[in-house]
């Protein structure tokens, strides 16, 4: 398979604080592959650091074989990369209709695009011309997924989709997204969401304090004893599904 | 002249001079929006509008003088940014705003030193300074005709431009939310350049049509980007049609407060409705609660 993200020894922070202390992980074409870790483990900083939101300190980011650390975010999408951030970060004052057409800002095709994306997500359609910043939470994450879409990504870089959603939607998040790999649309997915996510990724890494200290498919790390011991807790694992 | 036909010869001075305001309001606004950034040059876009316009009309049709003025002061517009602000980024909002009054005199300055201090004015478009036309018993100048339609038209404009294009759209897009609007691939330098650009060129255009009726010189831009400014916060900052009814609120309250009191208080009336508006609602007339507070990134 070939490599479509690679990151060797990426360090990265704010101020003078790292946070990331030297990361490196890799994401093969058509793969779902799941960042997980807690609060704080560096999850987010990694991936802004990954499309330029994050100036990376050190270390280096290759798309699809070529280099891309230092550029500036915006021309990010020129390497068929789009990040969902966290939070939603939709465009409140525009209809939904603008925010999916702001998606395809360099798509010449972005009103046949904006049909597709329709298509699949029928709760957008019904609101095309509300205001963004009136949908529900659900609502805007998958504005913001369809968003994404509309640039018709290779690879799409989701940072906690599922934070602050209801049970139910969790769910329906989790199933878009293993619909992307249907689509040919490969995912590096940070989550909390540990048990979500090992159910749809391919592969994931576990992150801890700016470090990453495992990695594996999705179903050894399932029933990782480490895996159980930092995330699930003893007698935890109720609350997480 | 009866009362009634003196209201009406008020009301529609307050409204020509308003109409500026509003375009110097609107100028304050797509900045603001771009960049988080007051621009207190932007009545030297207008002085400098009219200026230009006046020196090509030496040797040019006047149309194409205008034009050349409005591209002219647009570069100018894009070059400021370009110099001052896009490598200035990471300094405070607060540094940026003393910059542009500092571009405000410098400006000033050079607009002294390239042509001199003496007053000028554009030939009036169509008639001259003794035509009038009638409207309902007001005798109104046809300059005023040339600078309610060019302002109308500018506004319709620019509604249409930030409504319905893609560029519009994604400056609209980096005033809503700058990081996402930067995930989307809109590069946000160059809509900053953009919105500085656009502002200046409204207000070169401003500076024209207004030039025969007010005439220009090299400090006729400062007592602009007051009002201007006064009409933006009345309107409420962050909605350019908004900024339209608070420049023109704030020029008919002064053209009423010339008739009854005396000119030195001229300036007065726009500062008082700034400060009332201020105290009162400081989101502005037609602006929501919280919805644009001065953001630093």
């Amino acid at each position: 398979m070939s490599m479509l993200l690679q990151v060797q020894n990426l360090r990265c922070g704010y101020g003078s604080l790292e946070v990331v202390h030297g990361a490196s992980l890799h994401v093969c074409a058509g793969e779902i592959v799941g960042l997980l870790g807690a609060n704080g483990a560096g999850k987010s900083s990694l991936l802004k650091s990954l499309v330029g939101l994050l100036h990376p300190w050190q270390g280096d980011i290759f798309v699809d074989g070529r280099p891309t650390r230092g550029q500036p975010a915006w021309r990010s999408l020129s390497n068929s990369m789009v990040l969902v951030p966290e939070g939603k970060m939709i465009f409140a004052d525009l209809t939904v209709r603008e925010n999916l057409l702001i998606g395809g800002y360099h798509n010449p095709d972005r009103l046949l695009q904006l049909e597709i994306v329709l298509d699949r997500f029928p709760r957008l359609r019904e609101r095309t011309s509300q205001l963004g910043g009136t949908l529900s939470g659900g609502e805007q994450q998958m504005l913001a997924l369809g968003r994404a879409l509309m640039a018709r990504p290779r690879l799409l870089l989701l940072d906690e989709p599922s934070l602050g959603l209801a049970p139910l939607m969790v769910q329906e998040v989790f199933r878009e997204i293993r619909k992307m790999k249907d689509l040919g649309v490969t995912v590096l997915l940070v989550e909390q969401n540990v048990v979500g996510t090992l159910q749809i990724a391919d592969r994931a890494y576990v992150m801890e304090t700016g470090e990453i200290i495992l990695e594996g498919l999705a179903a050894d790390l399932l029933h990782h004893p480490e895996v159980k011991r930092a995330y699930l807790g003893q007698g935890g694992k109720k609350s997480w599904e | 002249m009866d009362a009634g036909n003196l209201t009406l010869q008020y009301l529609l001075s307050g409204i020509t001079k308003g109409s500026i305001y509003a375009v110097v309001a609107i100028g304050f606004n797509l900045i603001y929006s771009a960049t988080g950034v007051l621009n207190f040059a932007q009545g030297e876009f207008v002085m400098l509008g009219g200026m230009v316009a006046v020196t090509l009309a030496h040797f040019v049709p006047l149309p194409v003088a205008v034009a050349g003025a409005v591209v002219i002061v647009a570069l100018v517009g894009c070059l400021l940014e370009v110099l001052f602000f896009r490598k200035l980024r990471h300094h405070s909002v607060l540094h940026l705003i003393i910059i542009t009054i500092g571009l405000s005199i410098v400006i000033q300055e050079a607009a002294l030193h390239i042509w001199d201090e003496k007053v000028r004015s554009l030939p009036y478009f169509t008639g001259n300074e003794i035509s009038s036309i009638k409207l309902f018993g007001a005798a109104i100048s046809p300059q005023v005709i040339w600078v309610l339609a060019t302002v109308a038209v500018t506004v319709a404009a620019l509604h249409v431009f930030l409504k319905f294009t893609l560029p519009g759209r994604a400056m609209r897009a980096c005033s809503s939310n700058p990081e996402a609007a930067m995930l989307a691939g809109i590069n946000i330098p160059n809509m900053r350049t953009l919105s500085f650009g656009l502002s200046a060129a409204l207000g070169a255009l401003a500076g024209c049509v207004i030039s025969p009726i007010t005439m220009t010189h090299y400090e006729s831009g400062a007592p602009l980007a007051i009002k201007g400014f006064a009409a933006a916060i009345v309107g409420g900052l962050g909605n350019p049609m908004a900024a339209v009814l608070g420049g023109l609120l704030v020029g008919v309250l002064e053209a009423f407060s010339v008739s009854r009191l005396p000119a030195a208080y001229n300036d007065v009336s726009a500062f008082a409705i700034l400060l009332l508006v201020l105290f009162v609602r400081p989101h502005g007339l037609f602006g929501r609660p919280g919805g644009e507070a001065v953001r630093e990134h």
